[in-house]
């Protein structure tokens, strides 16, 4: 598998939040991605970027440009250094939250992508992997 | 041991002075006007400089001894940020000191102390450069965020399509500030119209997330609350898709995929009819 291109962006305003989206909608175009699947990834980062921010008290987004084979796909790295997640099998579960939102997040991004993955430390940070393939 | 620099600045204050403000005066690019507040400002700060440098550490812009000349370059940034001068522009403020500042070190000092000073100066002022650079760049985006929060305010017309129905063109990011704005500036039409359908409209929203999702809920809540209904128009497929993924439950409100079917449906509930006009 080869990283074709690799960016990173700082996420620590609101304003931030929007720049990602419009970031990954840029990449995942410039892979040829149909309006179906640009969509999702964008929603997806636009709900990570977001937790980043409020839970995570701000951090990183790594987009990676990916080629495997045929396929080409999008790759989208958050990282944060905020509390942590003590229960990740709570986190996941639709309509939990510990804010204010829908508590969907998390979960639905999962099922908007093909690959997902958590990392999560109490006291250390978060750190969120997702994929998304043509 | 303790840098010579605060005492030659304040030695040859009133010659650094000059030669520093003729000096200004060149590096200008041709655009940026001469300010009346230089002279003042250039005076202060080589006082400060002075001030702050004979605390004794030349080399830690960012400690305590150089706050007030962190300020004073905040400040200056700020003003001339405002007035459209350039960062070039306002960073050459600080640069255009070297040239005084080493001729007058040249003329006080020699061997290892000349150059030790001279390698203190350049450091000192190609930071306090970058100081004016960075406190430029936070004043642009400070400046961009107004822009973007009075574009905001002037994005959302609530527009009556008939009598007893309004509609809301949703444009661009709808998460944080606006929303309440949205929602308000909604609500007292409502109120004013005494309207019964309300059609929020999401053709230009490009992203429907948790959030936007659950700032339309409370919207259709809101509105329901003072009498009206509301249909949410512009669901193109791909938001529809998403939406399900997220598991977003819109209830029991109306979506349409275009403002038009929308307004279609409003007036049917309403019991009118769109006919065509017979020629006579
Ligand atoms: N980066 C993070 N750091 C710490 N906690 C997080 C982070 N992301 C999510 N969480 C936790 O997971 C919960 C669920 O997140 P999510 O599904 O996005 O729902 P919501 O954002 O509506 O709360 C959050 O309420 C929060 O407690
Ligand atoms: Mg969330």
């Amino acid at each position: 598998m080869n990283v074709l291109s690799d960016d990173s962006l700082e996420i620590r305003r609101d304003a931030d939040v929007v720049a990602c989206r419009q970031a990954v909608r840029a990449r995942s175009v410039e892979q040829g991605f149909g309006l179906v699947d640009q969509t999702k990834i964008v929603t997806a980062a636009s709900e990570i970027a977001r937790n980043t921010l409020q839970y995570g008290g701000g951090g990183t987004v790594r987009i990676q440009k990916l080629a495997d084979g045929s396929k080409q796909g999008l790759r989208l790295v958050f990282e944060d250094r905020g509390p942590g997640i003590a229960d990740i099998a709570r986190a996941m579960t639709d309509g939990f939250t510990t804010g204010s939102g829908l508590g969907k997040g998390l979960s639905g991004t999962k099922r908007l992508v093909n690959e997902f993955d958590l990392w999560s430390k109490p006291g250390e940070g978060t750190r969120i992997t997702i994929t998304r393939w043509k | 041991m303790a840098s010579h620099i605060p005492d030659i600045l304040r030695k040859h204050n009133s010659a650094i002075l000059t030669d520093w403000l003729a000096e200004q005066a060149r590096s200008f690019s041709r655009d940026t006007r001469a300010r009346d507040d230089t002279p003042a400002l250039s005076a202060r700060f080589l006082g400060e400089l002075a001030d702050a440098t004979a605390k004794g550490n030349v080399d830690d812009v960012d400690g305590e001894d150089f706050r007030e000349i962190r300020a004073l370059l905040e400040d200056l940034s700020r003003q001339r940020g405002l007035a459209g001068i350039s960062p070039r522009d306002t960073a050459m403020f600080v640069f255009s000191l070297k040239k005084p500042l080493f001729a007058r070190l040249r003329q006080e000092l020699s061997g290892d102390a000349l150059v030790d000073e001279m390698w203190s100066a350049t450091t000192l002022l190609d930071r306090l450069g970058l100081l004016t650079t960075e406190a430029f760049q936070r004043t642009r985006e400070q400046i961009i965020e107004r822009q973007q929060q009075d574009m905001l305010e002037l994005s959302t017309p609530v527009v009556k399509l008939w009598r007893g129905i309004l509609a809301l063109p949703m444009i661009g990011t709808l998460d944080s500030g606006r929303t309440q704005i949205v929602m308000e500036s909604l609500l007292q039409k409502i109120a004013e119209t005494e309207a019964d359908v309300a059609i929020l409209d999401i053709t230009g929203v490009p992203t429907v997330d948790t959030l936007v999702a659950q700032h339309l809920l409370k919207t259709v809540a809101a509105a329901r609350l003072m009498g009206a209904d509301c249909i949410i128009s512009g669901v193109r497929p791909q938001i529809a898709q998403t939406m399900v993924h997220l598991a977003i439950d819109m209830g029991d409100v109306t979506t349409k995929a275009s403002l038009a079917d929308a307004f279609a449906h409003a007036l049917k509930r309403q019991g009118l009819t769109v006919v065509r006009a017979v020629k006579s």
